[in-house]
């Protein structure tokens, strides 16, 4: 009879090998990095460029040109294009982001001579038609008040706002704002920014060097520059702290969104402040999982999250509770915050947060387009593989002390920025 | 392709094995033919109030998730209408982490009074946060019993109230466990970097030895075919007008599913879709809409879902919707039309196979269909539709009697 009691014997995840990208520099300033993988005869690429020039007074200027880009050119409407793009079996999508803007494109190898000449005519020739601006304001107001009835979504909002202003990070839309939009700001903003200088091609899946042969065809001489282009660059501080409650009096749960201005991806502290989230918030064992939901059932499900953007990284724990049960959650956060800062973390929850971590991270490898994933963190962070040589070497080595002193120098709960949309 | 081998313990547990060295990970799906249709109408959200049960600890081991990672593993589970099914991916070196857990709480649970009552008041939180507290949320508890009337397809998998949880008593768990969790209603698959060889010794080795009980017949009450047009209309606090339309249409295992599936995509799928185009773009009338199918194991649902613009009648909205199901019925899909939602079938097929936990869930899916086999004939069934079928099932489905619609109106 086996021993059903004894876990197996089981190995730490000694190697993990990141698939590099290669670049490639076009005569027009275009880079192109490959990442080549897979038995699927298929690519997907990526088309990012940089936000540029953020003007509050047309906070969406960036979002409708982005989102337009598949509205049509002078060749083709935007019906022209969803068909041909559905013809061959293709995704076509834009991405919109806080620090970049894109179009991503997903095509079976054997048509990209069909597909990638689209992609081609929306970054060279979108005329941005008004009948299709007026579909998107129209429908965007709609969509927004729908979402303004969720307390989820409301949090978020309130709280990118109280930490980052009127910042591209931290604008709170609203309805008006979309009625601000002209074909006029499309097509300058479009003018400036989609052009070579501003943008990375990043190519990955099967046969990425004849996918980077086309792109070359087409992209590599015939689009122009049109001359320097400026990043957006915000620099923020951490607040003092406040309470932020937007009151709903039907609710039966409330959404909880706690956190505060902190340190991004090119920081040194940042792997060792993953390893303090995990433990916190960041898996389903972590402690306010294990306190809030599994102990006390008062939600469905919390977590907190370091997030890194290039100008800025913000730490945060959300979660949506019992509307009766709010303030005792609240404390219950509150009490394993400070546990952190005041306890040091047991060998044994450690070894079994660096394990966890380690299998997770060899598990978003899963393909090609993963290890592209990958490379995009550490590229537009500015930073280089040897990021996760470090990474990967804090996540084994880290001691309970240096945890200690990380949750103490970042987790001041008095500067935390605290934002309530329900019952309290 | 998604090659795999398949064995049989001697209990009736089914084992499928799908080699893929590219990946150093491993994924174990166990598929469970029990979901919400076969609950008791007074106890209905219990299958997938029992799922939340499945990580409280089993009988040898107190705590289901520590151990596993413990070993860099991650696991979840999901519970539908038709079935309850749990997987784990790990480091394919820490393979038998995965069969120690699963094949204990396969054996038995622990039946913890704690973790009967915490997971009551998760599930409770999760009702409210996915279908009470938000707008539109509680959609589908009007539908369901709008559409079915005798069918269990008429409860959600979150239950018809959040009374019937609340009511769940640990004796109630353990008759669920016995009838359900045993060898020979459950399909497994282990798939990445793992040998056939190996999943058959640690197969024999921990699964081998749970006793075999004989898989129940399950006996659920056929849905009477519907005679009448259903129309229902509430008012909630939400912001904008609702329409939802839903027509009965046959079982996923039917062979008629492929053209009412590629009826779905020409008019729903993508921004070229019948409905996208024409209703939301060219006559203004929506500012959103789509149409999808439940997928069901017994008769499922063919839905249609729209929002309405300000100034927009329900009738309208609703008249544009029939145009385009008449037209269906009146005039065959045009090749190039035909030949494009088929074209974006085959390369979904093609992107699905970039995902080992993806090829893992559907060989596990299609055994229970009947034939892992057949996932690798999807893709030719659908290329296979004609646009003579596509109008006889849609002349068969797009029905005043067989519809059931439901406004959903801003107070």
């Amino acid at each position: 009879m086996i021993n059903r009691t004894l876990a197996p014997d089981f190995g730490q995840v000694e190697n993990i090998e990141l698939i590099e990208a290669s670049p490639i520099i076009l005569g027009n300033g275009l880079k192109i990095f490959c990442i080549e993988g897979g038995e699927q005869d298929l690519v997907r690429i990526e088309f990012i460029f940089e936000n540029i020039n953020y003007n509050v007074s047309k906070p969406l200027q960036a979002y409708a040109a982005n989102t337009m880009l598949t509205e049509g050119t002078s060749e083709l409407t935007s019906s022209e294009i969803a068909d041909k793009i559905d013809y061959y079996g293709a995704f076509l999508q834009t991405d919109y982001s806080n620090d970049q803007s894109g179009v991503t494109l997903y095509s079976l190898n054997k048509h990209l001579s069909s597909t990638l000449p689209i992609v081609k005519a929306i970054l060279t020739d979108s005329i941005f038609p008004e009948v299709e601006l007026d579909t998107l304001i129209r429908n965007q107001k709609q969509k927004l008040s729908v979402n303004l009835e969720k307390n989820d979504f409301l949090s978020r909002k309130v709280f990118n706002n109280v930490m980052f202003g009127n910042s591209i990070y931290g604008y709170d839309t609203r309805a008006e704002d979309y009625d601000k939009l002209t074909r006029h700001q499309l097509k300058e903003y479009f003018k400036l920014a989609y052009q070579p200088k501003n943008c990375t091609v990043i190519i990955s899946g099967k046969a990425t060097d004849i996918a980077s042969k086309i792109v070359d065809e087409l992209f590599g001489s015939a689009w122009e520059e049109v001359g320097e282009v400026s990043p957006n660059g915000f620099s923020f501080t951490t607040g003092v702290g406040a309470e932020h409650y937007i009151e709903k009096g039907d609710a039966i749960q409330s959404a909880i969104r706690l956190g505060k201005v902190a340190i991004n991806r090119s920081h040194t502290d940042f792997a060792g402040m993953q390893v303090l989230n995990t433990i916190l918030g960041g898996y389903f064992g972590s402690r306010l999982m294990a306190n809030i939901r599994e102990d006390k059932g008062y939600t469905y499900g919390i977590g907190s999250a370091l997030v890194s953007m290039k100008n800025a990284g913000y730490f945060f724990i959300a979660s949506e509770v019992g509307a009766d049960v709010c303030s005792s959650a609240l404390d219950e956060i509150y009490k394993e915050v400070n546990i952190l800062k005041q306890e040091p973390v047991s060998t044994e929850e450690l070894s079994l947060v660096r394990n966890y971590m380690l299998g997770s991270m060899l598990g978003s490898l899963e393909n090609a387009m993963s290890h592209a994933d990958k490379f995009k963190n550490i590229y537009f962070s500015g930073l280089g593989y040897d990021y996760y040589q470090k990474y990967i070497e804090t996540v084994r080595t880290i001691n309970p002390e240096a945890l200690l002193g990380l949750a103490n120098k970042y987790f001041n709960t008095e500067t935390f920025e605290k934002v309530i949309v329900g019952k309290k | 392709m998604v090659s795999f081998d398949r064995f049989t313990l001697a209990n009736g547990l089914k084992v499928l094995v799908h080699e893929d060295p590219t990946t150093p990970m491993a994924v174990v799906n166990i598929l469970y033919d029990v979901g919400a249709r076969d609950e008791d109408p007074k106890q209905t959200g219990f299958a997938h109030l029992f799922e939340h049960l499945m990580f409280g600890g089993s009988v040898n081991i107190p705590s289901y998730d520590e151990p596993l990672q413990r070993v860099g593993g991650e696991n979840n589970a999901f519970t539908s209408n038709d079935i309850t099914n749990y997987y784990i991916t790990l480091p394919a070196v820490n393979l038998e982490t995965a069969f120690w857990l699963e094949s204990d709480r396969m054996l038995n649970l622990a039946f913890s009074e704690k973790s009967l009552e915490v997971q009551r008041n998760v599930v409770s939180e999760e009702f409210k946060q996915r279908y009470l507290n938000q707008p539109y949320g509680d959609v589908w508890l009007k539908l369901r019993p709008l559409a079915y009337k005798k069918h269990p397809y008429q409860w959600a998998t979150i239950g018809k109230s959040l009374k019937h949880i609340e009511d769940a008593s640990i004796d109630d768990v353990k008759r669920f466990f016995s009838r359900h969790y045993n060898p020979s209603n459950a399909i497994m698959v282990v798939g990445g970097n793992v040998k056939l060889d190996e999943v058959k010794r640690l197969s024999e080795k921990w699964f081998g030895n749970i006793p075999a009980v004989e898989k129940s017949a399950r006996k659920l009450p056929a849905e009477d075919m519907q005679i009448e047009e259903r129309k229902e209309t509430i008012n909630a606090n939400v912001p904008l007008d609702a329409i939802y339309k839903v027509f009965h249409m046959p079982a996923r295992t039917d062979q008629a599913y492929y053209a009412v599936d590629l009826i779905s995509d020409i008019l729903s799928r993508g921004n070229s879709s019948r409905l996208f185009r024409n209703l939301l773009k060219d006559q203004k009338l929506f500012s959103e809409i789509n149409a999808y199918l439940t997928g069901s194991l017994d008769g499922g649902l063919f839905v249609l879902e729209g929002k309405p613009l300000p100034g927009v009648s329900m009738e309208t909205a609703e008249t544009a919707i029939w145009t385009e199901l008449e037209r269906l019925k009146d005039e065959d899909v045009p090749d190039h039309e035909l030949t494009k939602v088929k074209n974006k079938m085959e390369s979904t097929m093609v992107f699905s196979e970039m995902s080992l936990l993806d090829k893992a869930m559907n060989l596990a899916y299609f055994e229970l269909l009947g034939d892992a086999d057949q996932l690798n004939s999807e893709t030719s069934k659908y290329l296979e539709v004609t646009a003579s079928e596509i109008r006889e099932q849609a002349k068969r489905i797009f029905r005043k009697e067989n519809s059931s619609t439901l406004y959903y109106l801003a107070n």
